[in-house]
């Protein structure tokens, strides 16, 4: 593991909201080129960790380090350059509704570069091509599926074909068809440019699809409680919390009680 | 980054097949000089053939992989043929990425066609028409479940009509006072300017009060209340609308209207008049500070004068005023939230609505209380 670059560095990140202390003193590394996942049950600091990681909130401790940036006191011009170079897919796709696919496609090119019409014209329909929804650029966002969205949420995302993507809850809400869709759009974007993948999901067939790694975090742990190769982990951890996760099982004093 | 930018060399005889070397980064922010290169390559080299060279290529994007395409795309137009030699594992799974045959795909809406002016106001009036065909109906509708309401008051929900009085009302109330008490003052100001002249100080107070209690209270407060609550009731049913929590309730089996306009409607009835005495009282008040500081009249005096020109007919009838534009302007700011289908954008807009049907109709409904209350007495 010591000679691939890290990506993304966390280091002794707290969270709390109040008097919550949400995540305590979380350490982990992201690798170039992996699909990293971040898992766990219900309220246990999946998406606020994903949330610091990008930045959106300010930790309470601890720092984020992307791309040998530490965001957390990064100046407003070093967060641009770093923001450019990562992309993120909401879980409700948060595309703007005032604007047909193309216009939000083209906002991120636009906003970063100095292309002429046609070459932005060009690159947006490339973009939907990469996600398999060419011809819809003139929709409005209100007028497309979930899936739609999704991948219209993506084909943004890529805009400016950033070195990391990441990804909260990317099949919630989706049938299984669309699901494994937009899994296999994940691997091959990640297999085809090499982006780094940090994503978010409790979908456990997901998980044993696209990930490389996986993390899991516990709300009681407040941190993470397992890492690894989300097969061996199922198989081989010593960990009760974490083989109920992944093998669906509920934990025995609930059963006990039913 | 940009340490090595793109670069293009050519080996070849015009009309002949053509070697291009490329090197350095094929990215995104060459897009532009990359497109105009294939033009140029095929105006001026009418190439038979051609060779790409990656071999030097540092860095490749997805912008890079639309350039070979378009090339390709390009000589195909041409039917000449296009080798790419030396390329590394990472090109050419970017390229693989792309379908080429979906990237011609025509737009499925093409662009959006206007309608012309004639047209435009056709939709207008049109619109204009449904508008006040809706409000009327949901008026009524609101009126007769306000009817069904008052006679079985154990189906309203009186804690939504508590917290909306307090917003409403109490929150309502420094606003109100505040404008009400400066336009006191002013009125009161400026027609002493002119009865000064006259001696007639003594008409200050009656003025005031006549004015506001007849008038000014009523619409003044209607007014606040239709930017404060108004707005705020469209713009939570609009979100709700959006969330789809109001599908939610009506699968709960609640009646919308009876959920949530109800109580708002119900709290606005109750808590504009009051609104609308505060705000004489405040308006009186502002007066009295100009009397008492500027015209020499003693407070006793200006109380006297005040009550002598206040009549229970008028008191009676701007409190009732006070109510249908209560009415009118919650049940517009719920109508025009419950318009909203599913952006965000709506939402907005059923805002900037609801403030504004509200204010022209109390204008509207002002005026037939005028008339109809003129032939009363």
């Amino acid at each position: 593991m010591k000679e691939r670059e890290a990506v993304i560095i966390v280091e002794g990140l707290t969270v709390r909201f109040g008097d919550d202390i949400i995540l305590d003193n979380v350490n982990l590394e992201v690798y170039r080129g992996e699909i990293f996942v971040i898992l766990g049950g219900s309220g246990c600091g999946k998406s606020t960790l994903l949330k610091h990681i990008i930045g959106l909130y300010e930790p309470e401790k601890g720092r984020i380090i992307i791309n040998g940036v530490d965001m957390t006191n990064a100046d407003d011009n070093m967060l641009r350059n770093v923001r450019k170079d990562m992309g993120m897919l909401f879980q409700s796709s948060a595309l703007l509704g005032s604007m047909t696919v193309y216009e939000n496609i083209a906002l991120p090119l636009k906003e970063y570069t100095d292309l002429s019409d046609r070459s932005i014209r060009l690159m947006v329909r490339m973009k939907l091509a990469m996600v398999g929804l060419s011809g819809f650029e003139n929709y409005f966002p209100s007028e497309l599926s979930g899936g739609m969205k999704k991948r219209a949420g993506i084909a943004r995302a890529m805009a400016l074909d950033p070195t990391i993507l990441f990804f909260d809850e990317p099949s919630a809400g989706l049938d299984p068809i669309t699901a494994a869709e937009l899994d296999l759009l994940i691997k091959n974007i990640n297999n085809g440019i090499g982006t780094t993948m940090v994503i978010v999901t409790h979908e456990l067939e997901s998980i044993f699809n696209i990930a490389h790694r996986v993390i899991m975090l516990d709300r009681g742990e407040k941190g993470i409680i397992a890492e690894g190769d989300p097969m061996k982990l199922r198989r081989e951890s010593s960990d009760l919390r974490v083989r109920n996760f992944f093998n669906r099982h509920i934990a025995e004093h609930l059963l006990e009680g039913a | 980054m940009a340490s090595e930018r793109l670069s293009f060399s050519l080996y070849g005889n015009p009309g002949e097949k053509i070697t291009l070397y490329l090197s350095g980064r094929l990215s995104v922010e060459d897009l532009d000089r990359m497109l105009s290169f294939i033009e140029e390559l095929f105006r001026e080299k009418r190439p038979a053939e051609i060779i790409v060279d990656l071999k030097d290529v540092t860095y490749m994007d997805s912008a890079g992989a639309l350039f070979l395409l378009e090339l390709e795309h390009r000589a195909a137009q041409e039917s000449v043929n296009v080798n790419l030699l030396n390329m590394s594992f990472k090109e050419k799974g970017i390229l693989d990425l792309i379908d080429r045959k979906s990237l011609r795909e025509e737009p499925k809406l093409m662009g959006k066609r206007g309608p012309n002016l004639v047209e435009q106001i056709g939709y207008s009036a049109m619109d204009f028409l449904k508008d006040i065909k809706n409000v009327i109906s949901f008026t009524g509708i609101i009126i007769i479940k306000i009817f069904s309401s008052i006679f079985h008051l154990h189906t309203i929900r009186w804690v939504d009509v508590i917290t909306c009085m307090k917003k409403t009302g109490v929150d309502g109330l420094p606003i109100v006072g505040l404008i009400s008490f400066l336009l006191g003052l002013i009125m009161a100001f400026m027609s002493s300017l002119q009865l000064k002249q006259f001696g007639a100080n003594m008409f200050v107070p009656s003025l005031v009060s006549i004015a506001m209690i007849k008038e000014l209270g009523p619409i003044m407060t209607a007014i606040i209340v239709a930017g404060r609550s108004g707005s705020a009731f469209a713009a939570e049913i609009g979100t709700m609308k959006v969330n789809e929590e109001v599908d939610a309730l009506i699968i709960m089996g609640f009646d919308p209207v009876k959920f949530l306009a109800i109580p708002k409607v119900f709290a606005a009835m109750i808590v504009v008049p009051f609104l609308t005495i505060f705000s004489d009282l405040f308006a009186i008040f502002g007066g009295l500070v100009v009397g008492v500081l500027g015209l020499d009249l003693t407070v006793h005096t200006y109380i006297q004068q005040t009550m002598k020109s206040m009549k229970i007919f008028d008191i009676v009838t701007s409190l009732i005023k006070a109510v249908v534009f209560a009415v009118l302007i919650a049940g517009i700011g719920c109508q025009r939230g419950f318009e909203v289908k599913n952006s965000a954008e709506e939402v907005g807009r059923a805002t900037t609505s609801a403030v504004v049907s509200s204010l022209f109709i109390i204008i509207v409904v002002d005026s037939m209380f005028a008339i109809v209350l003129s032939y009363l007495k």
